[in-house]
């Protein structure tokens, strides 16, 4: 396990390296290919820790995504403020979305709360469809020239050759590689932490957890606004490398909650390199289904339900208990009181001499 | 000053009243046990003295705080530390890290000095060799063992202990009373209910007994022991 964990981090550093270089060498295609499936994971990260850690089976993520999207909108068309400040904004007014929707649906328990979530996540949408100055029921678009004049891309343009919009793009994709190696090295860090412990223990023993201190209502709180914040920068990065936001498109169920879902759970809910996994299996589905139009989603939803049936812990789940190879382990190791000395080998006993 | 007093703490589940009208007090470092038949109400006490259950009728002090209206998590962070009967560990977890979680939230402690903290818990209780196993895949003793290691784990002031000797050999049995004797010599209070009264006795300085809910006594073991309704009640024996 430990062998593992040595090669792990280097072997991480590198594919996070290679991935940071594909624009100087990679088409634009296949790094807008690349942001998708990066944002993509960011939104399945984050739902993970909410379901997977914290119980809180949520379907009504499409609530920060699009307020993430919308404030980072309003931030720049009616507040005149540089798109990469409209995405912490975005985040921001997610997180702060969040409080309020923490303390309605926080009140239900198990599908109730589902549904809590997704008819707040209307209740947005509907809200946010009558704000007449971004453009309604019908949506808006950033104002021309709003990207390449971002900060950052006329350097990228000049450092790579190409277009204002390809360093848009390029620019987005890098910020969407940084979020999401931080997202999982937040949740790494916070699922180690005394918070992250205390979780585990509600998921395992909800009363007994209680009973030694730790307390579910705030640790789930904490979880909630942290990945609502998460979701809202994510959902800000989406639109902003769209340039077009919608209330349809930017609330959308299906894109923002369903698929995210299915990405968690073939990969292995409850795991860390769940999401990663699962991700790259719907990516390649996604290639190779594409033509087969709403048969596509059939053969989505059937792949879905037989990783249910027969590997509840996903894809990463069935790998770790067939080999026992575990990446990022969250367990907490007693501290070693008496190690043994390293380069002496043990003593063999030989009989019969 | 008391540690912990009950004042006529009452609770029904529907008609059935299990715990009628109760006043006790416990004084610091002292060990009481608790004994009556199955059903008695006495896991039930229990629940309500951590806030697990909710009382219908009086108060619960403890530490100079009346605590009947507090959540579990503020009382053991106030210092009452306890075990289940039906042992509850968090089975995903080590068992180490089942006395982490334990001594960060209901201990209030963090970092080295907690870990020396599980780890010192952990040999005393006879876990030291399992730190690292997967609490869920424990025996029945094992667990019972790790039920009062983790309540020890949260540094409580009182300690409650709900039939952790039952299954023994005679050898376990006195390292037990060993560890529970340990735990009283630091200055914590003890409730110990326990069936296995020779165990319960060898500790106890006083013995309360419970039956349908009621407190039929309470007061040194000898003289408990030698009441005539206890012995029948509790022991079955014609006077
Ligand atoms: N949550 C509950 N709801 C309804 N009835 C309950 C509940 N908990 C306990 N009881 C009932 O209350 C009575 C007392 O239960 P309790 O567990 O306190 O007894 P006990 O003295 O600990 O018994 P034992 O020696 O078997 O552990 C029993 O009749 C039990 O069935
Ligand atoms: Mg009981």
């Amino acid at each position: 396990m430990n062998h593992n964990s040595k090669i792990a981090l280097p072997v991480a550093l590198a594919i996070v390296a290679a991935l940071a270089l594909v624009p100087f060498y990679g088409s634009r295609a296949i790094i807008q290919d690349l942001f998708t499936v990066l944002t993509l994971l960011v939104l399945a990260m984050n739902w993970n820790i909410l379901a997977g850690f914290a119980g809180l089976v949520s379907v009504g993520q499409q609530a920060f995504v699009g307020t993430g999207a919308y404030a980072m909108f309003a931030a720049v068309i009616l507040g005149g403020v540089d798109p990469l400040w409209g995405i912490v904004i975005g985040g921001a007014a997610a997180a702060a979305l969040s409080v309020p929707i923490a303390i309605f649906t926080f009140r239900l328990n198990g599908a109730y709360f589902a549904i809590g979530t997704w008819v707040s996540a209307e209740i947005v949408r509907l809200s946010l469809a009558q704000w007449k100055a971004l453009g309604g029921g019908t949506g808006t678009s950033l104002p021309k020239g709003t990207t390449q004049e971002m900060f950052g891309v006329q350097p990228i343009r000049h450092l790579l050759g190409i277009s204002n919009a390809a360093a848009a793009d390029v620019l987005s994709y890098w910020l969407a590689l940084a979020l999401a190696v931080a997202t999982l090295s937040a949740s790494y860090l916070f699922l180690r932490s005394r918070a992250g412990l205390g979780l585990q223990a509600i998921r395992d023993n909800l009363e007994a957890a209680r009973s030694v201190g730790v307390d579910p209502a705030r640790l789930k709180a904490i979880v909630f606004v942290l990945s609502a914040l998460g979701t809202g920068v994510c959902g800000a990065l989406m639109f902003l490398q769209i340039t077009r936001v919608t209330p349809d498109a930017a609330f959308s169920v299906v894109d923002w909650t369903a698929f995210v879902i299915f990405i968690t759970v073939i990969g292995g809910i409850g795991t860390l390199p769940g999401p990663i996994v699962g991700v790259l299996v719907f990516y390649v589905l996604q290639r190779l289904l594409a033509d087969y139009g709403t048969l596509y989603l059939i053969l989505l939803g059937l792949f879905g339900i037989a990783i249910m049936l027969f590997a509840r812990r996903g894809l990463w789940g069935l790998f770790t208990d067939k080999t026992g190879i575990e990446l990022l382990p969250l367990r907490h190791r007693p501290p070693r009181t008496a190690t043994p000395v390293p380069g002496i080998p043990p003593k063999i006993v030989k009989e019969g001499t | 000053m008391a540690i912990l007093s009950l004042n006529s703490v009452s609770k029904s589940f529907g008609a059935l009243k299990v715990t009628d009208d109760v006043s006790f007090e416990v004084a610091p470092g002292e060990v009481l046990g608790i004994i009556g038949p199955n059903g008695a109400g006495k896991s039930t006490l229990f629940n309500l003295i951590t806030g697990n259950i909710r009382t219908d009728a009086g108060t619960i002090t403890f530490d100079g705080t009346d605590v009947t209206g507090q959540s579990p998590m503020a009382r053991v962070k106030a210092g009452i530390g306890r075990s289940f009967q039906i042992p509850q560990p968090f089975t995903h977890l080590s068992v180490y890290e089942n006395l982490l979680v334990a001594a960060n939230f209901g201990g209030g402690q963090g970092g080295r000095e907690a870990e020396q903290l599980c780890v010192d818990i952990l040999d005393r209780t006879g876990l030291g060799d399992l730190a690292e196993a997967t609490s869920g895949s424990l025996s029945l003793l094992q667990r019972k063992r790790l039920e009062l290691a983790r309540a020890m784990a949260t540094s409580p002031k009182l300690i409650l202990l709900d039939e952790i000797a039952g299954g023994l050999t005679d050898g376990e049995c006195v390292a037990l009373i060993e560890t529970i004797k340990s735990i009283h010599a630091q200055g914590t209070a003890i409730i110990w209910i326990e069936h296995v009264l020779h165990a319960l006795t060898s500790v106890v300085e006083r013995l309360m007994v419970l039956n349908f809910g009621k407190m039929l006594t309470i007061g040194a073991p000898e003289v408990v022991m030698d009441t005539p309704a206890v012995r029948e009640i509790y022991l079955g024996i014609e006077v």
